[in-house]
C-alpha cells in the first residue's frame, strides 16, 4: 500500500533539486528508445553535448535556440503565477513577427535607433492584443481561457499564412510564400560576427530579469501573486481582480510575441510560416521546469535548447531522427509534473497487515 | 438522563486509536467503549480530534496506531478493516456527516437506496425498499416525504434523510457529526427526540458536540477529547455545565462581559436591498446600524447571511435597494471603496477570503493597504515598512507565527483569524462587519475575537455580527436582527429577547405570537 502524507512547503534548495532530478529523469527515460534504436546511450548523450556544448558555433547556436524559450518560457511562467492558463504564446509568438514583418520591412523608414525599437513594440503589442481577448473572455462571461488561447493558435498560424500567400508575400521571392526581408535597420545586430547569436538574447535575459523584479518588488507583482495564489482572497482584500488579469494577459501575450520578434528580426531575417518549431508550446515545459521562476526560466530554457540542438546533431551523426529531443522534452514536462507530488507529500511504501498480525 | 443499559452488549470498542498529520497528533491513544442503546456524546473544541476520530471510525482515515471492534451479532467483538467505508457500512456503522452527502436531483427514496441495489439487476426493486423504509419512518418517526427531490427538502429533512439512509442500510451504531450546527432550536429538540426513540430501540449512537447544553440534554455518557486525548468519560448523570465546559477546555472560563453600549448616529443604513438570486439570496432587507453598537444578525445557516456580508463587503451590486455609509451613498461600491470609506470585514470562510496562504504574515497583513503610501512609493513595495508594520501589529494582537516572513497557510485558525483581525481593525474602522468570526475557534481565540469586537465598539464603531452561535450573540449584541429565507427582521434589543422567540423568528414564525 502507498500512502501519501503532506509535507511543508518545500524550500527553494529542495525545488531546484526536484526540478535536477526531474530532468535526469526525463534523459534516463529517454535512454529506453534509444536502446531500441540500436544506439549506444552513452555514445549518443556524448554527442548531444558535444553538438550543443562542443565548440563555440555550437554553443552560440545552442543560446540562439534558447533565446525564444526563455521569452516564451516567460510568457507561460508570469502567466501560470496568476493562474492564467496563457497556451497560446505560440500564437502570439507568430502575431509578434507578423508585425515585425509588418513596420519592418519598409513600411516606415527610419534610422537604426529608431526603427529597432519600432519592431519590438510593436511586436510586443501584437502579441499582448492578442492575449486580451482570451484575457476579458475570461473575466467577462468566464469562458476558459485554455481553449481559447489554444484554438487561437491555429487561427493565427492561418491568418499568417494567408498573408504570406497575398498581401505581405515578398514580390521578389519566386512564389514562395514569405514575406520580404526586414529592412537592415530594423535587424537585431548580431552579437558575434559569423555566429547566428543576436540581441535578442540581450533582451531576453533583460525581460526575465524584468519580469523577476517586477513579481517581486512591485505592487503589481504583489497583486499577480495574490489572484493567482487565492483569488477570492484578493478580491476580498480590495485587489482588482479583473485589471490584474488583463495586466497579465498583455504581458504575457507580450513576451511571447517579443520571442516572434527576435525570430524574425534577430535569426530569420524574413517571415515564413515555419519560422517555430513549437518555442510556444516548449515554453509552457520551459516555465513547469523552472517553477514558473522568471530566472529558473533561463536555465530551464538553456537545458531544452541543448536538448534540441544537441538532437539535431546527434541525429546528423547517427541517422536517427531527431524527434528523440521532442520525446526528452516532452519526458521532462511529465518528470516535473509527477515531481510536483514529490513535493507536496511524503510518499510512504507500506506492506498492509493482515489481519491476524495486528491481533496484538 | 440515566442509563438505562447497564447489561447490554458492548457493540463498538475503539483501542488505544491513535493518528498524527505529521507534527500533529490529532489522535492521542484514545479508546471508547459504546453499548446498546446508547446514545454517547463526543464533546470537545475544535481540532480537540472528534472528527478524525470518527473519520478512522468509518474507514475515511487509516489509524497509525490502535483498532477499531466491532460486534457482529451473535458473535462478540471482531475487528474491523482499517481504511474502508465499505467494511464500516457493512459492519453496521453509518454516518451522517455535517455536511450531507446527497445527490440533490434524486428523490429522497433514491439517495437512500442509492448504493445498496445490485448493479447488474436489471429492475430495481423499489417495492420492498419503500416498505422497508415506510415501516422504519413509523417506528422512528422520521418523516420524509419519500419521492420529493432532495433540493425541495429542509435541511432538517435532509438530515432525517441522511439518518434513515443509515437505518435502510440496518446500521447498529449510528455517528451524527455536530448534528445541529444547521438546525433550528426547535429543529434540534425534534432531532433529539428521535435519537432517544431509535436508542430505545436498541441503536448505539455517537454524536459530535461542542455544544454543553444539549450534550447534557440528550445523552447518557460523555467522552471528552482535549488535544486529541480523552480526558474524560463519564455518565452525564454526573455532570454540569462548568464541569463539562473545563473538561472541554482544561481551565476555567471567563466569560466575556458586555457592558451596555452607547449608540450614537447611524452609520451604516441599507435601504430596501434586494440581491442575489437562489437560496442565498436578500429580499428588500433594511438595516440601520448605529455607531457604539453591535448589531447582531441571527439566522440559521444558508438563509442570506453569505450575501448580506458580500453585499456590505462591496462584493455584490444589489439588484436594487441604496446602501450609505456615513451619510454616503456606497450603493454598488467596489471592495476597495468600502475599505477606504473605513468598513472592516471579518469573513466568514477566513481561509479562503480571508488570507493568501502562500504570501507570508507580512504581506497578508499589508493586503488590504498594498496602494497606500505606507506600503509603496512609485508601484514599488516598501519592504521594510511593511515588516515594521507586521512585526508591531504581530506583538499588539498576539498573532502565533515564526516571524513576519512566515507563510500565512503554517498557522492555526485562531492565529488566521488574528492576522485578519489586525489588519482590518488596526485602521480604527467606523464600521466593522464581523462574519462568523469565532466560528471553528476555541475559547481562547474566540473570547480574543470578542473583546476586539467590544474595544471596537466602545471606540465608537458600529459592528455588526453575523452569527449561527445564539449565546455568542446574545453575549455581544445591543440589538439582534434575525435572518430568513433572505428577509431581515427589525432588531429588537437583546434585552427584550430570549432564545425560545429568536428561534421561532429563525424558523420563519413571528415571534410576537409566542
Amino acid at each position: 500500500m502507498i500512502r501519501f502524507e503532506p509535507r511543508p512547503p518545500a524550500s527553494v534548495s529542495r525545488m531546484l533539486g526536484v526540478s535536477l532530478a526531474a530532468a535526469v529523469a526525463a534523459l534516463v527515460l529517454a535512454a529506453i528508445p534509444m536502446l531500441f534504436a540500436g544506439l549506444s546511450v552513452f555514445q549518443a548523450y556524448g554527442l548531444m553535448v558535444k553538438g550543443a556544448f562542443g565548440s563555440l558555433f555550437a554553443f552560440t547556436e545552442m543560446l540562439t535556440r534558447a533565446t525564444p524559450l526563455i521569452l516564451t518560457g516567460l510568457a507561460a511562467a508570469v502567466a501560470f503565477r496568476a493562474k492564467l492558463w496563457n497556451i497560446g504564446a505560440e500564437g502570439q509568438l507568430y502575431a509578434g513577427a507578423l508585425a515585425a514583418v509588418a513596420v519592418g520591412t519598409g513600411a516606415i523608414a527610419a534610422p537604426t535607433f529608431i526603427l529597432i525599437p519600432i519592431v519590438v513594440v510593436a511586436g510586443a503589442l501584437a502579441g499582448g492584443l492578442l492575449m486580451l481577448g482570451p484575457t476579458l473572455l475570461k473575466t467577462r462571461l468566464g469562458v476558459d481561457e485554455v481553449v481559447t488561447t489554444l484554438l487561437l493558435n491555429f487561427i493565427v498560424l492561418l491568418f499568417v499564412q494567408m498573408m504570406l500567400e497575398g498581401p505581405m508575400q515578398d514580390p521578389m521571392g519566386m512564389g514562395w510564400p514569405q514575406s520580404e526581408p526586414i529592412l537592415d535597420e530594423a535587424a537585431l545586430p548580431k552579437l558575434l560576427d559569423r555566429m547566428r547569436i543576436h540581441w535578442g538574447l540581450v533582451l531576453a535575459l533583460a525581460a526575465s530579469l524584468g519580469v523577476y523584479f517586477l513579481l517581486k518588488r512591485t505592487v503589481w507583482g504583489f497583486e499577480i501573486r495574490a489572484v493567482g495564489e487565492n483569488a477570492a482572497a484578493a478580491r476580498h482584500a480590495g485587489i482588482p481582480v479583473t485589471a490584474t488579469f488583463i495586466r497579465v494577459g498583455l504581458l504575457s501575450g507580450a513576451l511571447a510575441g517579443l520571442a516572434g520578434v527576435g525570430e524574425v528580426a534577430g535569426l530569420k531575417g524574413y517571415l515564413t510560416a515555419d519560422l517555430s518549431p513549437g518555442f510556444g508550446y516548449s515554453g509552457i515545459v520551459v516555465a513547469m521546469l523552472a517553477g514558473l521562476s522568471p530566472i529558473g526560466v533561463v536555465f530551464a530554457a538553456l537545458f531544452i535548447a541543448s536538448i534540441f540542438v544537441g538532437a539535431d546533431s546527434m541525429s546528423r551523426a547517427t541517422g536517427v531522427s531527431n524527434y528523440l529531443a521532442d520525446l526528452i522534452v516532452a519526458m521532462a514536462l511529465l518528470c516535473v509534473l509527477v515531481s510536483g507530488l514529490f513535493l507536496r507529500f511524503k510518499v510512504k511504501f507500506i506492506t498492509a497487515p493482515s489481519a491476524k498480525e495486528t491481533g496484538r | 438522563m440515566t442509563d438505562p443499559t447497564h447489561a447490554a452488549e458492548t457493540v463498538l470498542r475503539l483501542d488505544g486509536i491513535t493518528k498524527r498529520f505529521g507534527e500533529l497528533t490529532a489522535n492521542g491513544d484514545v479508546s471508547l467503549d459504546l453499548k446498546e442503546g446508547e446514545i454517547l456524546a463526543l464533546l470537545g473544541e475544535n481540532g480537540a480530534g472528534k472528527t478524525t476520530l470518527m473519520n478512522i471510525l468509518f474507514g475515511h482515515y487509516v489509524a497509525d496506531e490502535g483498532r477499531v471492534l466491532i460486534a457482529s451479532r451473535g458473535t462478540g467483538l471482531s475487528e474491523l478493516e482499517a481504511g474502508s467505508p465499505h467494511a464500516a457500512l457493512e459492519a453496521g456503522i453509518g454516518m451522517v456527516h455535517q455536511h450531507f452527502t446527497l445527490a440533490e436531483n434524486l428523490s429522497a427514496l433514491d439517495n437512500i437506496v442509492l448504493g445498496t441495489e445490485n448493479l447488474t439487476a436489471l429492475t430495481s426493486a423499489r417495492k420492498p425498499a419503500r416498505q422497508k423504509l415506510e415501516e422504519l419512518i413509523a417506528r422512528s418517526g422520521l418523516t420524509v416525504p419519500l419521492d420529493a427531490r432532495i433540493s425541495q427538502l429542509s435541511v432538517g429533512e435532509k438530515q432525517r434523510v441522511e439518518i434513515l439512509k443509515a437505518l435502510y442500510r440496518d446500521a447498529r451504531v449510528l455517528v451524527l457529526d455536530e448534528p445541529t450546527a444547521v438546525l433550528t432550536p426547535q429543529e434540534s429538540d425534534t432531532l433529539f427526540a428521535t435519537l432517544k426513540k431509535l436508542a430505545a430501540d436498541g441503536l448505539a449512537i455517537i454524536f459530535i458536540s461542542h455544544k454543553l447544553a444539549e450534550v447534557i440534554a440528550s445523552s447518557h455518557r460523555v467522552a471528552v477529547l482535549r488535544g486529541g486525548r480523552k480526558v474524560a468519560d463519564l455518565p452525564t448523570a454526573e455532570c454540569d455545565l462548568r464541569k463539562l465546559a473545563e473538561l472541554m477546555v482544561g481551565h476555567e472560563i471567563v466569560e466575556t462581559v458586555r457592558s451596555k453600549g452607547s449608540p450614537g448616529a447611524p452609520l451604516l443604513v441599507l435601504d430596501k436591498v434586494t440581491a442575489g438570486s437562489g437560496r442565498d439570496a436578500l429580499y428588500d432587507v433594511d438595516l440601520t446600524l448605529m455607531s457604539g453598537e453591535i448589531l447582531g444578525i441571527a439566522g440559521v445557516s444558508g438563509n442570506g447571511q453569505t450575501m448580506l456580508a458580500r453585499v456590505i463587503s462591496g462584493l455584490k451590486t444589489p439588484a436594487s435597494g441604496t446602501m450609505t455609509l456615513a451619510g454616503n451613498n456606497e450603493t454598488g461600491a467596489n471592495a476597495r471603496k468600502m475599505i477606504d470609506e473605513g468598513l472592516a470585514r471579518i469573513p466568514e470562510d477566513r481561509h479562503h477570503d480571508g488570507i493568501v496562504g502562500a504570501m507570508s504574515v507580512s504581506e497578508n497583513l499589508a493586503i488590504e493597504s498594498i496602494r497606500k503610501p505606507q506600503n509603496q512609493r512609485f508601484g514599488l513595495l516598501r519592504f521594510s515598512a511593511m515588516r515594521e508594520t507586521a512585526r508591531r501589529l504581530i506583538n499588539a494582537y498576539d498573532i502565533r507565527c515564526q516571524g513576519e516572513d512566515s507563510q500565512a497557510r503554517l498557522l492555526s485558525g485562531g492565529n488566521i483569524q488574528k492576522i485578519v483581525l489586525a489588519r482590518t481593525l488596526d485602521p480604527e474602522p467606523k464600521v466593522v462587519l464581523a462574519a462568523q468570526p469565532s466560528r471553528g475557534l476555541d475559547v481562547g481565540a474566540t473570547s480574543d475575537v470578542h473583546k476586539r469586537l467590544l474595544a471596537a465598539r466602545d471606540r465608537g464603531a458600529g459592528v455588526i455580527l453575523i452569527s449561527e452561535d445564539l449565546d455568542e450573540l446574545m453575549r455581544l449584541s445591543d440589538r439582534i436582527a434575525v435572518i430568513h429565507r433572505g428577509r431581515l427582521s427589525a432588531a429588537d434589543p437583546t434585552e427584550s429577547l430570549d432564545r425560545g422567540t429568536l428561534g421561532l423568528r429563525m424558523a420563519g414564525q413571528s415571534g410576537e405570537a409566542a
